[in-house]
């Protein structure tokens, strides 16, 4: 059992007393994780605590609160989950005034895997693991520094191998409409293969991505096309950063820009046009 | 309270992609993809998506529907089974075998599938025998 794992389960021991389960991942016996809820109850089931790959856990969180909304939970999570719960919080995704978040710190391997900026948690009121600095995200550079041809084509290249499973919409866990534009036939035709151009669906959910994505890469790694697409979400972000100060998942109180209410003057600053 | 994933084959077509089917309080939630599974390496179509979607649906049959004076009318698998069975005899026995084509599923296992070709080779005696699958 590696160092981390070990000071994971240390942790977990820690805090089940406190709660009535801790949302984390288990493998099953052919070595296959998903997310699964620990209880006390069930204490063999810690025997196959996993940790990688990571999975959407902070989905699991809202699944499990809308069925039990008074529930104590703590949850075992990454930056990048971390992030996903502060801002599904602020749209009332998940209540985080009864969870404890166990953040556990991505190794050198895993934040390369998933060209991770900020691989370890900000808010976590416990964390397993030793914390990295973030690594540079060579795919997102090469791209930003494509001509404007070059990034169009790039994309269209791209788009052209989606094959509409709509995972990436799925997986996300920011993407929690009632009502989703891309099942409105006005954008994304049913049935339409390959995609036209230009690629509504990716377009929209660009659009909707915009302060909100958490660069977890779950889009990406659900993708059987292996579309890159975490590239524009960050590239977004790096925009929302400079224009709005606004940074996913890193500050509780700070409104994400789509909540406020920008007053008389302050349009300049956003430099959107007005 | 009880959360836990359950790890099977996708129903919908042939190629065996892995996916985790999510059990919420001993209810069918929703569909998760296998990241490290072999076949399907965390990814899935639209089908296994929304292959939990069928299994509580309002328009699941739960019993047999059979025909009668233009109605569908519930029936039981006696009574649907023995009229199929009926049928089929007397088509056999009118045209021939080769009148008869059976199409299988894969939603159904491997063995029903063999099953399947075995009964529509050995006792009808035709081979117009396929499969959904064969894309």
């Amino acid at each position: 059992m590696t160092v981390r794992l070990t000071a994971l389960h240390e942790a977990i021991d820690k805090v089940m007393p406190e709660v009535d389960g801790v949302i984390g991942v288990k493998s099953n016996p052919n070595g296959i994780v998903a997310p699964h809820l620990f209880l006390s109850s069930h204490p063999d089931d810690l025997a196959a605590l996993a940790i990688w790959p990571k999975e959407p856990v902070p989905d699991t969180l809202k699944l499990i609160q809308r069925a039990h909304p008074e529930a104590k939970l703590a949850v075992v999570c990454r930056g990048c989950e971390e992030r996903g719960l502060v801002e599904m919080a602020k749209h009332s995704q998940v209540d985080l005034s009864k969870v404890t978040l166990i953040g556990l710190a991505c190794s050198q391997e895993e934040a390369e895997f998933c060209r991770c900026a900020k691989p370890y948690t900000v808010h976590a009121q416990m964390t397993v693991g030793e914390r990295i600095e973030g690594v540079p995200d060579p795919l997102t550079d090469a791209f930003a520094a494509k001509s404007r041809e070059e990034k169009l084509a790039f994309w269209k290249d791209q788009f052209e191998h989606c094959i509409k499973c709509y995972g990436c919409r799925s997986i996300c866990p920011q993407c929690f409409c009632n009502v989703c534009t891309l099942e409105d036939e006005k954008w994304v035709e049913t049935g339409r293969l390959p995609m036209p151009n230009p690629p509504m669906y990716h377009m929209i959910r660009a659009m909707h991505m915009t302060a909100k994505c958490v660069a977890c890469r779950e889009c990406e790694e659900t993708c059987p096309a292996d579309i890159p697409m975490a590239i524009h979400f960050r590239l977004i972000a790096r925009d929302v950063k400079e224009m709005f100060n606004y940074e996913t998942g890193a500050v509780i109180d700070q409104k994400p820009p789509q909540l406020l209410v920008l007053e008389e003057g302050e349009y300049e600053r956003t430099g959107l046009p007005h | 309270m009880e959360y836990k994933n359950v790890m099977t084959t996708c129903p919908y077509c042939g190629t065996g992609c892995a996916l985790h089917l999510q059990v919420l309080d001993q209810q069918l939630v929703g569909v998760l993809p296998a990241k490290n599974h072999v076949v399907s390496q965390g990814g899935l179509c639209i089908k296994g998506w929304n292959a939990h979607a069928f299994v509580n649906h309002k328009d699941r049959l739960h019993t047999p529907l059979v025909r009668k004076n233009g109605e569908f009318v519930e029936a039981t698998w006696d009574e649907a089974l023995d009229l199929v069975a009926s049928k089929l005899k007397a088509i056999k026995n009118e045209t021939g075998p080769d009148s008869v084509a059976v199409l299988s599923s894969a939603k159904c296992t491997n063995e029903e599938n063999y099953l399947l070709q075995k009964f529509t080779r050995a006792v009808i005696g035709t081979n117009n025998i396929d499969h959904c699958a064969r894309l």
